[in-house]
């Protein structure tokens, strides 16, 4: 089970900044390991943000993003109390979604 | 063309320096452009992952004795752990000796959870359980953030690792005849872009002592005082320091007490 998200969601106005700390390996598949060995290729694809059960938000990301990336985006139109929830899927196939309420 | 837009950009440049003072943008150092690069990454520092995780493995039953560590004390009492670590490393009756954060939760994780602590400080860092003491050092301290450090130097025994500290901090040796005072004995040096902090006196808010356990972005890892001062020793071609041996604390006491007052940021975010 991947280790979960922080995310924060604070509204001004009629934007919300959703702050995402995802924690991932992100592994390029280009480096090797200690004995020479590539260590294989292993990075979050899709990230996807949904306001209310509405998707708002999709990014396609690759091995270039770095390890426990970052990512900052803004809503229109979300109020307090309000659900964002986020959800990325790696390449293995595996997938991680939390839900924090907007403040 | 080529000459049209060359013309073009005088024209650019001579604006730029008409309504911008040419000075003004000269005079921004290559400590402020980095500065500028922390505020931007202040919102997102990924320390906070290991502090959620931190605070996990403190609540959660663990161990061969399936204790959680909710008793350990970290110098303020059993279980109490917001201000504990500007107050470290301290003077423990219990193991008699001076013990940072991190020999502490080693203490801790042995009495109360049955691990083998000699075990763990030989594993390599990030492996293993030396990753739960990274994790766990991440979010106590981050319980004592905004708070300024505040060592005690009561007992004997904190005054003689003081003491112990320094020799060890202006301890010249190894191939560069090194010492830790050849960077960090005077304000205003460097290594590359990274301002060394003068740990001979408070540095300042955040800086230092104040600014470790630190999420370094380059390596994506987490350091605690015993990786930072293990990389130190790296740095000089000293032997490397056995995890939370005196020598380690004692250095820890030394920079602590002579940052008396300075506001703690860690888990801090470092390049």
């Amino acid at each position: 089970m991947p280790d979960p998200m922080r995310i924060r969601a604070q509204a001004a106005g009629d934007k919300t900044t959703v702050r995402v700390l995802m924690s991932h390996e992100m592994e390029t598949g280009l480096r090797k390991d200690a004995a020479g060995k590539t260590i294989p290729a292993w990075f979050i694809q899709e990230v996807t943000a949904q306001l209310n059960g509405k998707p708002v938000f999709t990014a396609e990301w690759g091995p270039s993003v770095s390890k426990n990336p970052f990512l900052q985006f803004v809503v229109k139109g979300a109020k307090a109390g309000d659900k964002i929830a986020v959800t990325w899927r790696d390449n293995k196939g595996e997938t991680r979604t939390d839900e924090a309420t907007v403040s | 063309m080529r000459t049209r837009n060359i013309a073009a950009i005088a024209a650019a440049l001579a604006a730029t320096a008409a309504t911008v003072p040419l000075l003004a943008q000269e005079s921004k150092s290559a400590s402020d452009g980095i500065a500028e690069y922390r505020k931007m990454l202040e919102d997102g520092n990924p320390a906070e992952l290991f502090e959620a995780k931190g605070e996990d493995l403190w609540k959660t039953p663990r161990g061969p004795k399936n204790a959680s560590l909710e008793q350990c004390d970290l110098g303020l009492g059993a279980g109490v752990v917001k201000g504990a670590w500007v107050q470290m490393p301290r003077y423990f009756p219990d193991t008699k000796k001076v013990q940072d954060l991190e020999s502490r939760l080693l203490t801790c994780m042995q009495t109360l959870q049955g691990f083998d602590a000699d075990e763990i400080a030989k594993t390599p860092f990030d492996k293993g359980e030396q990753a739960s003491v990274t994790a766990l050092a991440a979010w106590v301290s981050s319980m004592s953030r905004g708070m300024k450090m505040a060592l005690p130097q009561k007992h004997a025994e904190e005054k003689r690792f003081y003491e112990l500290g320094k020799r060890a901090f202006f301890y010249r040796g190894g191939p560069m005849d090194f010492a830790c005072a050849s960077c960090h004995g005077e304000p205003g040096k460097r290594i590359r872009l990274q301002d060394l902090p003068d740990l001979t006196r408070n540095p300042g808010n955040g800086i230092g002592f104040a600014a470790w356990p630190a999420y370094r972005v380059s390596s994506g890892e987490l350091w605690g005082m015993q990786r930072r001062l293990n990389d130190c020793f790296r740095q000089q071609r000293f032997p490397y320091p056995g995890f939370a041996s005196d020598v380690t604390v004692a250095l820890g006491v030394y920079m602590g007490v002579n940052a008396k007052g300075a506001e703690s940021i860690a888990p801090a975010l470092k390049r």
